[in-house]
């Protein structure tokens, strides 16, 4: 038997899916963030150098890490909008906009909390926290040219170009203002083995999944207002019996 | 031949616009008195100390070039859409690109080059030294140009929206960082006498990098924005 693969990548059909996986996500993000908290906050040790005040990585971290995929992921679907014409795919990059500058606005500030007892200050211009803000920046650009635009498939494609122009110029940013000033502690996760202990890592693993999670339920959920609200004059909208 | 008249386009166009600006030149003065208005009123607002002005001006100077250029860049094709000369030049058969590379270039001549000659003048104000200057002006040389192009994509996506000009500001200012920290690099790198030429080959490759890429996207823009 076939598969047809692009089955869901039609609003109609991906509508009801998105509708049946979100509990699901959301129940398992739930979970995990009860558990990787538990453990952060409660079986990880105190770090010998930062005290108590290290906990907030188990937010920070994750929180950071999907800010940048989610710029990547947002540039990647306005893409694929853009090259193949698909509704969808506009949709699932306006939908992760928002989410991703959520992520990135809270790196920021839980980086602004945890600078202040160990660097003495809530704001350092260090690399990784400026490329941070700038990644904010093109997120709100991104956000807000979409909005200033009325018809929807111009604001589209438009929103799409400005994120691919985006990603090409975020390693460049990226380096430059690493080569402008580098202040900021170094990855402890690296992939030659790491220095963090065991519980540590499994909680921030468990958050960072978490995260993903939360972010995946949140995306769908505002993918389907959006094609409630684009495809409101099509026929199979005014059935849903939610829509009755 | 074709390559030859190509080349003509891109003159054609790079004299239309700079004649039409020739005929507006209040436009293009406005541009040159906002940078040194901004320029001039950071001593005000930080206080007359010669060693912190030293320090400040290539951040100051740079600053100001790039809110300029952002002032001007509405411009690079309003007019253009309104009367409709834009429809028709995306109608002609030559190359979209070239002719988006031709009012880059013009917009530049217009709004950067002046720029770039007067910031000598400024930088004097602030107590810069003569080699810092030097590498100052080579820095904005090499740099206006890519705000312009940067610009231009900018200008292209918001053509015709309402709030453009600080839309177009959120939207590019963001993308030339990277001009600003290795512009302001140099003439930092003179002072502490470190090598000057890492920062100035940088903004060479963006230069290039932009020349190459920023008129094709420009010119993608400008059809979304014109269907």
């Amino acid at each position: 038997m076939a598969i047809n693969w692009f089955k869901y990548s039609a609003p109609t059909t991906f509508y009801g899916l998105a509708g049946k996986l979100i509990p699901w996500f959301g129940i398992s993000a739930a979970i995990l963030f009860a558990v990787g908290l538990y453990i952060g906050f409660f079986v990880a040790p105190i770090d010998y150098q930062q005290g108590e005040f290290y906990r907030i990585i188990f937010i920070h971290v994750p929180a950071s890490i999907i800010s940048m995929f989610l710029y990547l992921i947002m540039a990647g679907y306005a893409a694929l909008g853009l090259i193949f014409n698909t509704r969808l795919s506009s949709m699932m990059a306006t939908a992760i906009a928002p989410t991703g500058a959520l992520f990135a606005f809270i790196s920021l500030w839980t980086g602004a909390l945890w600078g202040k007892p160990m660097w003495g200050a809530w704001w350092v211009w260090d690399a990784r926290l400026t490329s941070e803000l700038i990644l904010l920046f093109l997120y709100l650009g991104y956000i807000a040219l979409h909005a200033s635009i009325d018809e929807p498939r111009r604001a589209d494609r438009a929103a799409a170009l400005l994120a691919i122009v985006g990603s090409v110029n975020v390693p460049i940013i990226y380096f430059s203002v690493k080569w402008w000033n580098t202040l900021h502690q170094g990855s402890t996760i690296k992939f030659s083995g790491t220095s963090m202990h065991v519980a540590m890592q499994q909680a921030m693993f468990i958050t960072l999944v978490a995260c993903w999670l939360y972010a995946i339920a949140v995306i769908l959920a505002r993918v389907r207002s959006i094609i409630l609200e684009r495809e409101r004059h099509t026929k199979w909208i005014t059935e849903l019996p939610e829509v009755k | 031949m074709k390559k030859e008249s190509m080349f003509g386009l891109l003159l054609l166009v790079i004299r239309r616009d700079l004649m039409l600006a020739m005929r507006r030149r209040a436009d293009v003065l406005t541009t040159l008195i906002f940078f040194v208005m901004v320029v001039s009123l950071f001593p005000l607002g930080v206080g007359p100390e010669m060693d912190m002005l030293r320090k400040m001006a290539p951040g100051v100077l740079w600053v100001a070039a790039l809110l300029s250029s952002m002032l001007s860049l509405g411009r690079l094709f309003s007019a253009d859409h309104l009367d409709g000369t834009l429809e028709q030049m995306m109608l002609a058969p030559q190359s979209l690109s070239m002719l988006v590379l031709g009012k880059m270039a013009a917009h530049w001549m217009v709004s950067g080059l002046p720029l770039v000659l007067m910031a000598p003048v400024l930088g004097i104000q602030f107590d810069m030294s003569a080699e810092a200057l030097g590498i100052l002006i080579v820095g904005l040389l090499l740099g206006t140009p890519i705000l312009s192009m940067i610009g231009g994509i900018g200008a292209a996506l918001t053509l015709g929206l309402r709030g453009g000009g600080v839309l177009l500001s959120l939207l590019v200012l963001p993308l030339c960082i990277p001009v600003l920290i290795f512009g302001t690099g140099a003439v930092e790198a003179v002072s502490t006498g470190l090598s000057v030429a890492s920062h100035l080959s940088l903004l060479g490759a963006l230069l290039v990098l932009a020349l190459a890429f920023t008129p094709w996207v420009t010119a993608q823009a400008l059809r979304i924005s014109m269907e």
